[in-house]
């Protein structure tokens, strides 16, 4: 299937990032090219074949329901980004991060 | 000294020939002195690596040394190092000082091996070249105009213009072993699951691995003998007994089969890489190895199959950088829509927004079945084609890379020609194999310079140690991997 920057616009908005229409131009450009070369799979007969998620065949392990790591919330939000549009603060406020409000 | 083996440099820290801060200062001399111009290394921290290598210099004293107590490695900075900025090549983890070390970073700390710094790497590991870094490109230590390979760019020039006594690297698609064949030294990828990935930040996670990147097969060895083993905190990691890697390093190779893919000398190899390739494989036959001819009839196909389960596998991985907890945030944005749309905009270099937009599309409703389990399904046909292989030899041997160190920018701007590098070491990744590339020779470029040609060893499933023994045995025999490029000196210096 032929993609049209539309699709391109599409796929990014379903990726949460941002084109602008001249990006939106040159990622169509290589994108086909890419999806020609995937295109060569469908030569291919796969009928009846197990599809392979992973290389060793085992299944997951389970632990016992227990507390394993320690809070480290303030090491961890240390390293939180600013908060932006004009402020250098870190985006974390009593524990919590910030974000732009989502509810009305 | 800087050509010595990770063996010979343990006993001279042993025997108070050295200490390890003396040797941890060579290699930081060496690094101020040719990283501003070969941009190995993203980020150093001098203070800190000292600081271990005195701390090793008091356990060799106190006679606790292990093999790597004292020895100065350089990670790739892809590991989450505790107080380290651990950028994986991105502008989204720019100022990222990782909170936690990773299973490998713990594992070479309990060593009592000393990180000389985080190197330089294609952004989140995708790519071939060292080109999509966001810090750069790194040069080739044997002809600065060209790339080192990718994505272990930086290690592997690091390795190669002797920037540190080794190093590590990750492998999805070819990582350690094509920048090892491009930079002229010794790569391992193990198999799935033999080293932990807590850590290691995530691209495609069925199929990354972490491996040493080093100047023989037997200081692979002991690299591999610090980072396998089981680790709880990665959900793949294989519960093993732990193995000691360089237990078969020195049998006999009389005997062994080597299996031959005719794919693999059929196409994509330019007739310079072939010629050293052949050679190396008649001097595994004087060794006393039978050659035997193997088909891997879908291996052709591993580059798409690749690009359909990578890509989908990084968009999910990659969703968790929305600019809320760490990494980048925009400056300015709207809403929070805004901001997620803005910062990863910002925070994503062009390759990895077109796999992550591949990946995206591919998983999309009503493509599923025509991508992404085609994909898995051809995903088993190639891991088939080996097992088949391996009834019939106990090695594959073939090119890592279909040609020599290519010229920056050649390709930068043409991905489906990136991708093509990777044609002999993916199909390893799809099956969760472990491969290597050992130095096999140069071939001279048009402006007469040598370049290294890397021979691939594919192994079957945990075969690492004969693997190794395989090399070990040809470094016997050759002096291609001792070879090291001649730097000219840095500019201003004495």
């Amino acid at each position: 299937m032929a993609l049209s920057t539309e699709d391109i616009k599409k796929i990014a908005h379903l990726a949460r990032i941002e084109v602008s229409d001249s990006d939106a131009n040159a990622t169509l450009s290589k994108l086909t090219g890419i999806l020609g070369l995937i295109e060569q799979m469908q030569a291919v007969n796969t009928d009846g074949i197990v599809p392979m998620s992973h290389s060793q065949d085992v299944v997951q392990r389970l632990r016992d329901d227990v507390v394993t790591k320690t809070n480290q919330r303030e090491a961890f939000q240390k390293i939180s980004p600013a908060v932006g549009n004009g402020s250098d603060a870190r985006a974390v406020d009593g524990g919590l991060y910030l974000v732009p409000k989502v509810i009305e | 000294m800087i050509n010595s083996s990770l063996k010979t440099l343990a006993q001279m820290l042993a025997n108070k020939e050295i200490s390890s801060v003396e040797l941890t200062q060579t290699f930081l001399n060496r690094i101020d002195a040719y990283n501003p111009e070969i941009n190995a290394y993203i980020s150093l921290d001098h203070d800190r690596t000292l600081a271990q290598a005195k701390a090793a210099d008091v356990r060799i004293a106190a006679g606790n040394a292990t093999a790597l107590t004292g020895i100065p490695i350089a990670q790739k900075d892809i590991f989450c190092a505790q107080g380290w900025k651990t950028t994986c090549g991105s502008k989204m983890l720019e100022n990222f000082i990782a909170p936690y070390d990773a299973h490998v970073i713990t594992q070479f700390d309990h060593a009592g091996a000393v990180n000389l710094g985080k190197t330089n790497m294609d952004e989140f590991a995708m790519g071939s070249s060292n080109e999509t870094s966001y810090f750069g490109g790194v040069k080739n230590p044997w002809d600065f105009s060209r790339v080192p390979g990718g994505s272990s760019g930086g290690s592997a020039a690091a390795v190669a213009a002797r920037l540190c006594a080794a190093a590590t690297g990750t492998d999805t698609g070819g990582s350690i072993r094509q920048p090892a064949s491009l930079c002229g030294f010794t790569g391992l990828k193990p198999t799935y699951g033999v080293v932990s990935r807590y850590g290691m930040i995530a691209f495609a996670s069925s199929l990354d691995q972490a491996g040493p990147m080093a100047k023989s097969a037997e200081d692979c060895a002991l690299m591999m003998n610090v980072m396998a083993g089981f680790d709880e905190r990665d959900s793949t990691s294989l519960n093993r007994e732990k193995e000691d890697y360089t237990r078969d390093l020195n049998k006999p190779l009389q005997g062994l089969r080597v299996g031959l893919p005719k794919e693999f000398f059929d196409i994509g190899i330019d007739p310079s890489t072939k010629d050293p390739i052949e050679k190396a494989i008649q001097k595994y036959q004087e060794l006393g190895a039978e050659l035997i001819e193997i088909s891997l009839p879908h291996s052709s196909l591993s580059i798409p199959v690749y690009y359909v389960l990578a890509p989908a596998e990084a968009s999910s991985n990659l969703s968790r950088y929305d600019g809320v907890r760490y990494g980048h945030r925009a400056s300015e944005y709207t809403d929070l829509m805004d901001m997620y749309c803005k910062s990863r905009a910002e925070g994503f270099g062009a390759e990895v927004k077109r796999r992550i937009l591949i990946g995206t599309y591919v998983l999309s409703a009503g493509y599923y079945d025509a991508y992404y389990l085609k994909a898995q399904q051809i995903r088993r046909l190639i891991a088939q084609d080996f097992e088949e292989a391996f009834k019939k030899c106990d090695v594959i041997m073939g090119p890592t890379a279909p040609s020599t160190a290519f010229k920056a920018g050649q390709k930068a701007d043409d991905p489906v020609a990136m991708y093509l590098e990777d044609l002999y070491t993916i199909a390893v990744n799809l099956a969760g194999l472990p491969g290597m590339s050992v130095p096999a020779g140069f071939a001279t470029s048009a402006d007469g310079k040598p370049l290294p040609v890397g021979l691939q060893i594919i192994g079957n499933y945990f075969d690492e140690a004969r693997m190794l023994n395989v090399a070990h045995q040809y470094q016997q025999v050759t002096d291609w991997h001792a070879q090291a490029p001649t730097l000219d000196k840095p500019e201003g210096s004495a």
